[in-house]
């Protein structure tokens, strides 16, 4: 889990708000168009005998063909002088009427299929599910020509030939769902207690699975109206008298060219009550499965949103590669903020590296990913202070600007190397494309560079391995090829962010040295993320430890170590298990941290310190100077005595 | 990825005899007696007798079905009456009117659905967007067949762009140019829902996709958006929407039956239509299999580029 994925974490639940469905539907004003629209043709529909409307099938030969309007005919009569507004509703009553048959048959017949398939299991689950993929092995519409070719032409025929298309979507769906449920731990209790099966899948399986056949039934229903009105239209289904709006476009067809309004009133018709029916089921669909929300992903933009209500007027002109000041990153999500990142300073001078230490959820990486606008927007944002690459403004700079140093002047190495990859192209292809983005090399030109990279982060066979995707490389060959990318340009400072957390202990350790002796040959600053106090040890000269999105203490990982000022900072040092101690207490920190969205006032670490004090939630904490180099937000920090 | 390749195709033989089941079974289930079908309600009991002699089916299912598989093997799907020639000949005659128009309704609603959905996602809740989401939405709520009506009306009667119907002018055509003429209204209306299809679930692919860790990646890397959107995001997106694609050419298959009735464009569809209406149910047998197999063949093809666009899936 990312941390900006950890800083929203306590999404807030749909269902617990005790909004019932009608409300979440009605906040959606596309479905809500879509449910009244449905209503009013339903109405009509039902009321059409109640209606002052003509006969529909009284036929006036002296009327044919007027136009919409003519002779009191609101929509005009067609060829035989039947007024088409009555048609029109009557139709419409009976394409509804086949349609919701036709779903209602194919969801039963496919929710059981799926029920015995899912339930049972084994044999019969293979023989019923073999069975569905060979109807679904028919195009769709050609299936239901067949079964209306051996039936012989007629509504109830259509209706049959238009449901059995369609049961595969339902078996397989609700087969999906009960084979998961069927393995769970109130089935098996259900089974124990001696209920018989048909019971059990009645009472415990039955009212689990129904969300999936409403959803099924709402996305298909649509669907099969349309189906039902071509068969009719192509003569097959509603046979004269009888009509329904796709007989109706069909009779309309024959005299398109001298009345097109004959035909294009009924397939007006369908097209109006599907696309309806298409957004009132999307609605009913985002309502009982969010998950499923047709674009309810943001996609995030190249670069993080900046809108900074406040800025640090100048820098501190330390003689530094990168500073940072009062970063301030938020998320905002629906209408809670997460102040993931509430003010960090930082500065990191060349050749040096800098840890960052936190528990996950503290903002480290979103620190480090704000630098470069790396933190997703839609949700995140930057909100207040700056960042200056050699003096330079990163934050001010155009997002071309920006690109141009990233991966270049400032690369990054991600935690987890094997979703840090591209999964569909090849590990030496995605270091020539880093080396390209760059530099003006030829192909053959940056292979040969990138085998270099791949060497320098010792990678044996490095001719063999270029041509591997990700997947056939081990958890340390893969990080070894994203530390090869972030080298690939020679950057000024590498952010690599829990680098080696995915890794086992040996591969971690040689991959830490990897990097120690790449940072003092190239005198390249690292900002290394991490959360693990022995990893700091092993590569840092410096460590800033983060808590609930700010910075609690910094100072050289010398002294930190030695004697830690900050009870948090003690308590993360104690949690990392020192060999050849074994006697010295594992101590895990109690509790856990505030949610960023509703941090507490003053000192976010009291609700867990042993040492707090009531006046440490009073006020802000300020983060005082003790020592040169040496910092802490702390109105009680540890005496040097007590530390250890 | 050669053993893959063979695993893939062998898999396709029990797929094909299924098929082939079912097809015989649906005609077998059709009521009544197939001879006083074919010859009327006016046949005589002894020419009844003797055609379902020569037809088998005095024999039980299972013989009947062997049989038939049987000729099917050598080519033979029967005689259709109402023609008066053998069926494989009339299916494989249509059958390259239909291929021409589903070909083409297959490649234009891939070409704009994914670019209709890669746009929509990189321009998520703009203007292009919601104009593109609404456009989609009308589009798969169409019916096709209605929106045949229309474009003759518009582009064929009021126009004259384009022929309402047929496949190659009656008096001098013959040529492609000719071809591409007819081809235009009805290989456009045929792929209107399909290219709805595909263009909401290419959205959906992408927006999933750009919220990987590797499109960060490739981000932090510096390259370019395009370069981000096209070659990184696309190219993942690509891997769920084949599938997709190789399913709709199920749906742009079967919607052909209405286009091609629409505009009496000559091949398997509008065939099965008259064939159904007239009850030469081994035209209609003959036709349902060719076209599924077609469709089996394209839903090979679709698992095979997936393959070649992701090696994960190379087993």
């Amino acid at each position: 889990m990312t941390e900006a994925a950890a800083a929203q974490a306590p999404k807030p639940n749909r269902k617990s708000t005790g909004t019932g469905w009608f409300a979440l539907l009605s906040r959606n004003h596309l479905a809500l168009a879509g449910l009244v629209v449905v209503v009013v043709i339903v109405i009509l529909a039902l009321a059409a005998p109640l209606l002052p409307l003509a006969d529909p099938n009284a036929t006036a030969p002296a009327d044919r063909l007027l136009r919409p309007g003519e002779g009191g005919h609101l929509l005009g009569t067609d060829a035989l002088g039947r007024d088409i507004l009555s048609r029109l509703l009557w139709g419409t009553r009976v394409s509804l009427a086949v349609g919701l048959s036709a779903t209602v048959l194919a969801a039963v017949a496919g929710s059981l299929i799926g029920l015995v398939a899912g339930y049972a299991g084994g044999r019969v689950d293979n023989w019923l599910m073999r069975g569905i993929d060979m109807i679904m092995a028919f195009p769709y519409i050609l299936l239901a020509l067949a079964i209306v070719a051996a039936l012989g032409p007629g509504l109830l025929n259509a209706l049959y030939a238009i449901s059995v298309v369609n049961i595969p979507f339902f078996a397989r769906n609700i087969r999906g769902i009960t084979l998961g449920l069927s393995r769970r731990e109130f089935v098996d209790a259900a089974r124990l207690s001696g209920q018989s099966h048909t019971r059990i899948v009645l009472s415990e399986v039955l009212p689990n699975v129904l969300p999936v056949i409403v959803i099924t039934m709402s996305t298909t229903v649509g669907w099969m109206i349309l189906e039902t009105a071509g068969l009719s239209f192509l003569g097959l289904g509603a046979q004269p008298p009888q009509a329904d709006l796709g007989s109706m476009l069909g009779e309309g067809r024959k005299i398109l060219f001298t009345a097109p309004f004959v035909s294009i009133i009924p397939g007006l018709m369908i097209l109006v009550l599907v696309m309806a029916i298409n957004l009132l089921g999307d609605g009913i669909r985002d309502v009982l499965d969010p998950r499923l929300k047709s674009g309810a992903l943001s996609r995030p933009v190249a670069r993080t949103a900046i809108r900074r209500d406040s800025a640090p007027a100048d820098r501190r002109h330390l003689p530094a590669v990168l500073e940072v000041q009062d970063l301030q990153t938020q998320f905002h999500v629906k209408r809670r903020v997460y102040r993931a990142v509430g003010g960090v300073d930082l500065h990191l001078a060349p050749g040096e590296c800098l840890g960052l230490v936190g528990e996950s959820g503290s903002g480290k990486s979103v620190t480090a990913m704000s630098i470069m606008g790396l933190v997703p927007t839609p949700p995140g944002r930057i909100v207040g202070g700056a960042a200056w690459l050699n003096g330079a403004d990163l934050f001010g700079m155009s997002d071309e600007q920006i690109r141009r140093l990233r991966g270049a002047a400032v690369s990054h190495v991600f935690q987890d190397p094997l979703s840090t990859l591209h999964p569909l192209y090849r590990v030496g292809d995605q270091v020539i494309e880093a080396l390209r983005a760059h530099a003006p090399l030829t192909h053959r030109a940056a292979r040969d560079r990138a085998l270099d990279l791949l060497r320098l982060v010792r990678i044996p066979n490095p001719e063999e391995r270029m041509a591997a995707y990700p997947h056939e490389l081990s958890g340390g060959m893969r990080q070894r090829v994203c530390i090869a990318m972030g080298l690939a340009n020679d950057p000024e400072v590498l952010i690599a962010d829990e680098p080696t957390t995915a890794l086992d202990v040996t591969v971690q350790a040689q991959i830490l040295s990897l990097m120690d002796r790449l940072r003092q040959e190239r005198d390249a600053a690292i900002l290394f993320i991490t959360h693990d106090f022995g990893v700091v040890s092993a590569i840092c000269d410096r460590v800033a430890v983060m808590y609930a999105g700010r910075i609690v203490e910094t100072g050289t990982t010398a002294d930190i170590l030695a004697q830690p000022l900050h009870p948090y900072t003690d308590r993360l040092i104690a949690c990392v298990p020192v060999l050849g101690q074994p006697d010295r207490p594992l101590a895990a920190i109690p509790g856990r941290p505030p949610s960023v969205d509703a941090l507490p006032p003053g000192c976010a670490f009291a609700a867990r310190c042993p040492r707090a004090q009531p006046v440490c939630s009073a006020r802000e904490i300020a983060f005082e100077t003790v020592a040169p180099g040496r910092a802490v937000r702390c109105l009680f920090p540890l005496e040097p005595s007590n530390a250890g | 990825m050669a053993s893959y390749i063979l695993k893939r195709l062998l898999a396709v033989f029990p797929v094909l005899f299924g098929l082939t089941i079912i097809v015989f079974l649906i005609m077998a289930m059709i009521p009544g007696d197939p001879a006083t079908a074919i010859l009327g309600s006016y046949a005589t009991p002894e020419n009844v007798a003797k055609l379902n002699r020569d037809l088998g089916l005095d024999q039980p299912l299972p013989m009947q079905y062997l049989t038939w598989l049987g000729n099917l093997l050598h080519g033979d799907l029967g005689r259709s009456y109402t023609l008066n020639r053998p069926v494989l000949d009339e299916v494989l005659e249509r059958f390259g009117a239909t291929l021409v128009l589903a070909g083409t309704a297959l490649i234009l609603c891939s070409v704009f659905g994914l670019l209709a959905g890669v746009v929509s996602a990189v321009r998520q809740y703009g203007w292009t967007d919601k104009i593109v989401t609404f456009v989609v939405l009308i589009g798969i709520s169409t019916p096709s067949f209605w929106l045949g009506l229309l474009m003759i009306l518009f582009f064929a009667v009021d126009l004259k762009w384009f022929p309402a119907s047929g496949m190659y002018a009656i008096y001098g055509g013959g040529d492609l140019p000719d071809l591409l003429h007819h081809l235009v209204l009805p290989a456009v209306t045929l792929s209107v829902v399909a290219t709805g299809v595909i263009a909401r679930l290419t959205r959906t692919a992408m927006l999933e996709v750009l919220r990987q860790d590797y499109i960060r990646t490739a981000r932090a890397k510096g390259l370019t958006e395009r370069r981000v959107i096209l070659r990184h995001a696309f190219k993942a997106a690509l891997v769920s929407v084949i599938p997709v694609i190789g399913i709709q050419a199920g749906f742009v298959m079967g919607g052909a039956v209405y286009i091609e009735t629409v505009f009496q464009w000559p091949g398997i569809g509008s065939m099965l239509v008259t064939a159904i209406s007239t009850r030469d149910l081994l035209l209609v047998q003959g036709g349902v299999l060719v076209v599924a197999s077609a469709y089996v063949m394209v839903n090979l093809l679709a698992d095979l580029v997936q393959t070649m666009i992701d090696p994960r899936l190379r087993g």
